[in-house]
């Protein structure tokens, strides 16, 4: 069972990538799995951030990972990449 | 503009919290000219685009107090609608239209003498200054151009 939000990312990645669609698991690795380089990760970021109307924090994700203080599976697997834009998308101020 | 150094734009004309404008002449002479086109010199539009990149770019590194430098990464849907003459003046207009983590996204156009020539949608990844002598000389540029509170 997927969530609306999974099911657009999906959309959104399969729109902006070669990846096809059944290799978009919930478990599936945006780079190491699905081999998306960063150019199209660029460009998937840039359409989440317009779909949902937030700022995904790509850098401050990454450098978490690069210190050692989260796992890349945190941000970076597809179904947990999901549950972190609900977040964003929760957080969000209202009316904004 | 001297073409030969990539230094596209001359002046800052004005800069506010999401747009900028600057103005750029087009050298009578160039070595450019001479392959495009002999007979007929005209402005590559690889060079216009380059225009807008960097008109977009200074935007881009006074929004952030020169602490990063924008790298191009993306151009879509440029579009060049008229021919650029040697002496043409410029009017390079670039305004951020997404303000992302670690990248953004602008919208450029240039106009001579009101009309549009071009325009694209420009996309940056905004990257620490790899190199001291970088920054330095790109804070001497925005001097040059008069960026304002960058000099």
């Amino acid at each position: 069972m997927t969530s609306p939000v999974f099911d657009r990312i999906v959309e959104i990645i399969a729109e902006n990538s070669d990846v096809a669609p059944e290799k978009m698991t919930p478990d599936a690795h945006v780079i190491n799995d699905l081999g998306i380089d960063s150019l199209d990760f660029l460009d998937i970021v840039f359409a989440i951030d317009k779909e949902f109307d937030i700022k995904v924090p790509v850098e401050a994700w990454t450098q978490e990972v690069n210190a050692g203080k989260a796992p890349a599976e945190q941000y970076f697997l597809l179904g947990n990449l999901a549950s972190r834009i609900e977040e964003l998308v929760a957080a969000k101020p209202a009316g904004a | 503009m001297r073409l030969e150094y990539f230094q596209m734009v001359d002046r800052v004309v004005s800069l506010d919290a999401e747009s900028i404008a600057v103005t750029c002449t087009v050298p009578m002479e160039s070595p450019v000219f001479e392959g495009h086109f002999p007979g007929h010199p005209i402005l590559p539009g690889v060079l216009m685009v380059e225009t807008m990149a960097q008109t977009g770019g200074w935007l881009l590194m006074a929004l952030n107090g020169m602490a990063r430098m924008p790298f191009l990464s993306k151009v879509g849907e440029a579009k060049f609608r008229g021919f650029v003459t040697p002496g043409a003046e410029l009017a390079v207009r670039s305004r951020r239209t997404h303000d992302g983590s670690g990248y953004a996204v602008t919208e450029a156009q240039i106009e001579v003498a009101g009309k549009r020539v071009a325009d694209a949608e420009i996309t940056y990844r905004l990257l620490p200054f790899p190199d001291a002598a970088l920054e330095q000389a790109m804070r001497a540029q925005a001097a040059r151009l008069g960026l304002p509170g960058l000099a």
